[in-house]
């Protein structure tokens, strides 16, 4: 029963980018098509899932002094894996992504929940919970990589899907674009959710 | 009284418990649009003024007329028409623009303020004919009337409606329609594309290397036969209308004066240090500098509002527009950014004035303690 919580309230209810608005920074550059921000969110699940469960088994030989240390070791040695592993075997996503892998060091909702939940709970609860925070930062990813690439090139992974007499609208490539998108898939779910709102 | 009556009768209809009930704000909508609205404050201590927001946007919408006429009649002259024909060609190409435009924005603003349960304002009425003015001839109009629609909900609609909002909404939709649809929006194809005439507008043809001050004479820029959009071209129209909004008190003559003299001063500037050979008056004449600065930077809700802010908001208006103009090739038109890049700081300016004011009347009481 928690468990299956644990997965579901990140997606939605308590989701990192429209609820906590973390990871922001990371949702405005890697979002004009969707296949990087496909890729990027699959990375930072990853690396939030495996960052909890290692911290998670380190949490009660770890002095609380220099835990902040040993998180920051333990989440870019992740990174260095997916960097590795993009530049490898997915060389042209790891070019258009360029240095926001590398960032996904700083990117908060990693290390938020590594010390706001795994340094406190057993590790496969951990796990599940760096899974359902990366899968639910992926969900907005892509959902604003959606808007972004239709209406801003008629295409959707690359693939034409709207035909010639489709003007691109060149606005939803630009940054602010992102950030109005993300405002308003807020927007919508506050409206469903009201002890979203605030007074 | 034939209309009063009318209203009267049906008013019960649209009045709580009556059964179109869930129209009641859009009959009081039309129904303050006819008559003045015969209610009055309840509660606390109010000065009676004859003015009431629909008065002033009226008086907005007046003092736009003559740059719309002139800019209709504009139309027809480069599309090689004279006289009242040239008119009938200019009026017919700007007509389905405002319509599109109208229709667009007023559709959004009844649905929202009709979901909300709120009064429809007047804001849109003067929203809704600067769109169009703003836009260059031959745009396609769902391009208008999609701007028209991005700037109404996410430059309006989601801060609160009329009188919340942080920046103009017209300039937003002409921002968005630039952003989006640049290809359309500048360059040298657009202008007149219709009936195979086009040209670049001044300000792209003063943008481009080597060109002189022999393409349009000053005195064409003040008249306006020069090509531009649709309500900017005219200086000396939008004189007239600057002359009626001063008269009436509508717009902020601090505002006004102080965007020029920024324009000027750093026209100045730039034509002194070699930056370009265009003298600092010329700035002021050609594209929307004018046209920015008498009905745009004076928005009452977008601007400054304490009276030293206006100065320094003003200045920083005139002065960004043709720093933009100069020294960045890829915008000919300054105005627009500016205003909108103002308009977020307006709140900033404000409150550094207020703080000021606060701490000078501190030390005035240690002074006298």
């Amino acid at each position: 029963m928690k468990l299956s919580k644990n997965f579901t309230n990140p997606l939605a209810a308590n989701n990192p980018i429209i609820v906590q608005i973390l990871g922001i920074c990371s949702a405005l550059a890697v979002t004009v098509k969707m296949e990087p921000a496909l890729v990027m969110g699959l990375s930072v699940t990853f690396v939030a899932a495996f960052s909890n469960l290692i911290m998670s088994l380190l949490r009660n030989g770890v002095p609380s002094r220099i835990r902040i240390i040993v998180q920051l070791v333990v989440i870019a040695t992740l990174v260095i894996v997916v960097d590795q592993f993009l530049k490898a075997f997915m060389y042209d996503v790891s070019k258009q992504l360029s240095v926001y892998v590398g960032l996904i060091i700083t990117n908060c909702i990693v290390m938020g929940r590594v010390e706001a939940y795994a340094l406190g709970n057993k590790p496969w609860d951990s796990f599940v919970d760096g899974v359902a925070n990366g899968l639910g930062y992926a969900f907005i990813l892509v959902l604003v990589a959606f808007f972004r690439e239709f209406f801003g090139s008629g295409q959707l992974f690359g693939m034409q899907v709207l035909g010639d007499w489709y003007t691109p609208n060149s606005l939803m490539l630009f940054p602010p674009m992102a950030l109005i998108i993300v405002g308003c898939i807020i927007w919508v779910h506050r409206s469903f959710n009201k002890d979203l709102q605030e007074k | 009284m034939g209309l009063r009556n009318f209203v009267d009768k049906i008013k019960p209809t649209f009045s709580k418990g009556g059964k179109l009930s869930f129209l009641h704000s859009t009959f009081e909508g039309f129904e303050t649009f006819l008559f003045v609205p015969n209610t009055t404050t309840k509660k606390g201590a109010h000065i009676r003024d004859c003015n009431d927001i629909k008065r002033v946007m009226i008086v907005v919408v007046l003092a736009l007329i003559p740059a719309l006429l002139f800019g209709m009649w504009n139309i027809g002259y480069f599309a090689g028409k004279t006289g009242l024909s040239a008119f009938w060609f200019g009026f017919l190409e700007v007509l389905p623009m405002i319509i599109v435009s109208y229709v667009v924005g007023l559709s959004i603003e009844f649905a929202f303020a009709q979901k909300r349960g709120h009064e429809i304002n007047e804001g849109f009425l003067v929203t809704g004919l600067l769109i169009p003015m703003i836009m260059p001839i031959g745009v396609p109009l769902w391009i208008v009337g999609l701007s028209t629609a991005f700037a109404v909900i996410i430059g309006k609609e989601v801060f609160g409606g009329t009188g919340m909002n942080v920046f103009n909404p017209a300039l937003l939709a002409r921002a968005f329609a630039f952003f989006a649809y640049t290809p359309h929006m500048s360059g040298e194809k657009v202008w007149y594309a219709v009936d195979g005439v086009s040209g670049a507008t001044a300000l792209d043809y003063m943008g481009q290397p080597g060109a002189t001050m022999e393409g349009f004479s000053a005195c064409d820029a003040f008249l306006g036969t020069i090509p531009g959009c649709v309500g900017e071209t005219s200086t000396l129209a939008i004189l007239l209308g600057a002359a009626l909004l001063l008269f009436t008190g509508v717009a902020s003559w601090r505002i006004m004066l102080s965007v020029f003299l920024g324009g000027l001063a750093f026209g100045y500037l730039f034509d002194i240090t070699g930056w370009t050979e265009y003298p600092a008056y010329y700035h002021l004449l050609v594209g929307g500098f004018a046209f920015g600065a008498v009905f745009m930077a004076t928005d009452p809700v977008t601007s400054a509002q304490t009276n030293t802010g206006k100065w320094i908001y003003g200045f920083m208006v005139g002065a960004l527009a043709v720093c933009v103009r100069v020294m960045n090739p890829a915008y000919p038109e300054g105005m627009m950014l500016a205003i909108l890049f103002m308009n977020a700081l307006a709140p900033l300016i404000d409150y550094f004035v207020v703080e000021r004011n606060v701490a000078r009347r501190k030390r005035l009481i240690k002074n006298v303690k």
